[in-house]
């Protein structure tokens, strides 16, 4: 109609927010609930959907693991006051960027396709996964 | 109608000039008027900021620099008094090992002082008003009364914990987190609020915290035993009067040292213990995973094995800190509503209107919440509820703390307790916030077994601001509007 010229992102309404919950069963390590909420149903595929929040899961679990090579970080940056921070990254902040590539991967191959987004948990504060749902207007749906 | 159609097409090319990738709407021309702001200035917690965020630390600091002269000032007077004559009678390494001791302690000191415990960000409007449906679903109440304390069950390695929703973050609290009622904030893997470091100490600053204390301690009997030296040496040859004179720092460094090796030997002890057995010093207090509380209760976060939990408390990941102090304040991300007493409702009003105008997007709200709510809201302005519990018959008295089942989020003291007062200060008192769970506890315990370690004192009553009732009705406002 008369936002043709606009990209979907800002022509189309949120319908509405899915929120994807922690999953603390294993304790305090970051993982989320693979549970498929009932808002995407229509959406998409629930194999398809748990595969992402299984890959997220996956690389939160190996920022966090305890390892001989956090292990060594911890020592290193230890003895060194922790001033190596300066100069390097931690083994935490560089799964992150992973995490924020594969997210946008995702966003691009598979989620804005049907109309949805996925939003980077570590912008909210790694509670949730905030899943937002937009309107079929503008696709004649 | 002519007019209107000739109108649209040209207000379609301004649109069209917004790059596809940002997501901002129709703000542009508003976004320029407003100067970037960082995310620390629009921090609704009661923290403190330097260095334009690079530093945060808790409201009250006067203890720390307490901390800080005293182990400036001892070692200080150690280095230029003692050392000398010992590093010519004994060994010049004596000073080195002190120099190096007291660096680290230094470092350790403002590592712990000046980083993110491991803040959780509070939630977003959306966020809040999805806990919100959920709960009053879960609850099949309507809106008006307040439903009783709002819990989530999960069961961790066997052992069934309770999650606590905190009415100031609107989230339900991860295990082991826990609100902080002098910084107004909810921790992650909270230990405790130390005034003397000036800022919490949670997961993230744990292991500086730790350090801190055993180099102190270190730093401690190694300055007290050789002071001790210093003057029993002196003495033999010149006599202990003509020592004192000769070098009178050294009674004020042994009288510190002597006190302060108690409460800081102590609490490494402790602390020790606590990391040894992965606890918190919560935990360890309440007693949440002790087994006189029942047979089947053990820790479920401990790894097994001293070493392992030794490993992972200190030498594990270091986890990112979640609030992002110095990134710019994004105008098209949801920002948590700040605790600005009055201005919220006035900021809940307009966005009302902007609301009407603007596309129904949630997120517009938060962005004129965050800019009207900037600066003044920061202090509290004792909004309309007075400083007393208005409430005759709502809050427990102090004496009957129910504490306590396996609510490991439960704190006994300083956390819930100014937390659990300020909910009373609600607008006529529709909102009966405080359940038995949150009811002030006796001030009587301590977290650590010395007396003269860590006075976890509840720092006078912060100003009863009513902030979240206004939360709530501001909150509850939004939900309605993007009900869309």
């Amino acid at each position: 109609m008369t936002h043709s010229l606009q990209d979907m992102r800002q022509q189309a309404a949120i319908a509405a927010k899915v929120f994807i919950q922690r999953d603390y069963t294993n304790g305090t390590v970051c993982q989320f609930q693979t549970k498929f909420p009932s808002e995407l149903e229509t959406r998409i595929d629930k194999q398809q959907f748990e595969e992402t929040v299984r890959t997220l899961n996956n690389l939160y679990a190996e920022a966090e693991k305890l390892g001989g090579s956090s292990y060594l970080e911890g020592c290193l940056a230890c003895l060194t006051a922790y001033t190596i921070f300066l100069c390097m990254e931690t083994h935490y902040e560089k799964v992150l960027k992973k995490i924020a590539k594969f997210i946008q991967e995702q966003n691009d191959k598979i989620y804005a396709p049907r109309g949805l987004l996925l939003t980077d948990p570590i912008e909210r504060g790694l509670r949730v996964v905030e899943v937002t749902i937009f309107e079929d207007r503008s696709l004649g749906r | 109608m002519l007019h209107l159609r000739v109108a649209e097409p040209m207000r379609e090319c301004e649109y069209s000039q917004i790059s596809t990738r940002s997501s901002t709407p129709m703000e542009t021309p508003y976004k320029k008027r407003i100067p970037k702001r960082r995310k620390w200035q629009a921090f609704p917690g009661r923290n403190k900021f330097y260095c334009n965020g690079r530093i945060m630390m808790a409201r009250q600091t006067g203890v720390f620099y307490l901390t800080l002269v005293l182990i400036l000032v001892t070692s200080g007077l150690f280095f230029a008094f003692d050392c000398p004559f010992l590093s010519m009678q004994i060994t010049p390494a004596i000073p080195v090992i002190g120099g190096v001791l007291f660096v680290f302690v230094l470092g350790t000191l403002f590592r712990t002082s000046f980083s993110d415990p491991g803040v959780l960000p509070r939630a977003t409007p959306d966020e809040a008003a999805d806990l919100e449906r959920q709960i009053d679903v879960a609850n099949g109440s309507s809106s008006g009364y307040r439903p009783p304390p709002r819990t989530r069950e999960v069961v961790i390695n066997g052992q069934t914990v309770k999650l606590k929703y905190c009415f100031t973050c609107k989230i339900f609290r991860p295990p082991r987190a826990s609100h902080c009622s002098l910084c107004d904030n909810c921790v992650e893997r909270f230990d405790h609020h130390c005034p003397w470091v000036g800022n919490c100490v949670g997961k993230r600053n744990y292991r500086f915290f730790y350090m801190f204390i055993l180099s102190l301690s270190f730093l401690t009997i190694f300055i007290f035993a050789f002071v001790i030296t210093h003057v029993i040496l002196r003495s033999h040859r010149y006599g202990f009067l003509n020592t004192l004179k000769d070098s009178p720092a050294s009674v004020l460094e042994v009288v510190v040292c002597f006190f302060s090796v108690w409460s800081i030997v102590g609490l490494s002890g402790f602390h020790t213990y606590l990391i040894s057995s992965n606890q918190t010093t919560n935990e360890d207090i309440k007693g949440s995973w002790s087994s006189k509380r029942g047979k089947g209760n053990y820790n479920p976060y401990s790894y097994g094995n001293i070493f392992t939990n030794c490993c992972a408390a200190l030498c594990g990941p270091l986890p990112p800190s979640l609030i992002d102090r110095r990134g710019f304040v994004q105008l098209d991300t949801p920002q948590p509503i700040t605790p600005t007493n009055g201005i919220t409702m006035y900021g809940s009003t307009q966005s009302q209107s902007h609301m009407a105008a603007a596309t129904p997007l949630l997120q517009s709200e938060p962005v004129i919440l965050t800019d009207e709510a900037f600066l003044p809201g920061r202090t509290s302005l004792g909004g309309p509820c007075s400083g007393a519990l208005p409430l005759g018959g709502h809050p427990t008295p102090p004496t009957s703390t129910p504490n306590l089942s396996c609510d490991n989020d439960m704190l006994p003291l300083r956390n819930e307790q100014s937390d659990g007062l300020r909910h009373h200060h609600t607008d006529g008192g529709h909102h009966h916030f405080l359940t038995p769970e949150e009811a002030p506890s006796p001030p009587g315990m301590l977290p650590c077994g010395s007396p003269l370690g860590h006075s976890h004192t509840i720092q006078g009553f912060y100003n009863p601001a009513s902030q979240d009732s206004l939360h709530e009705d501001s909150v509850r406002g939004l939900v309605k509007l993007s009900s869309v």
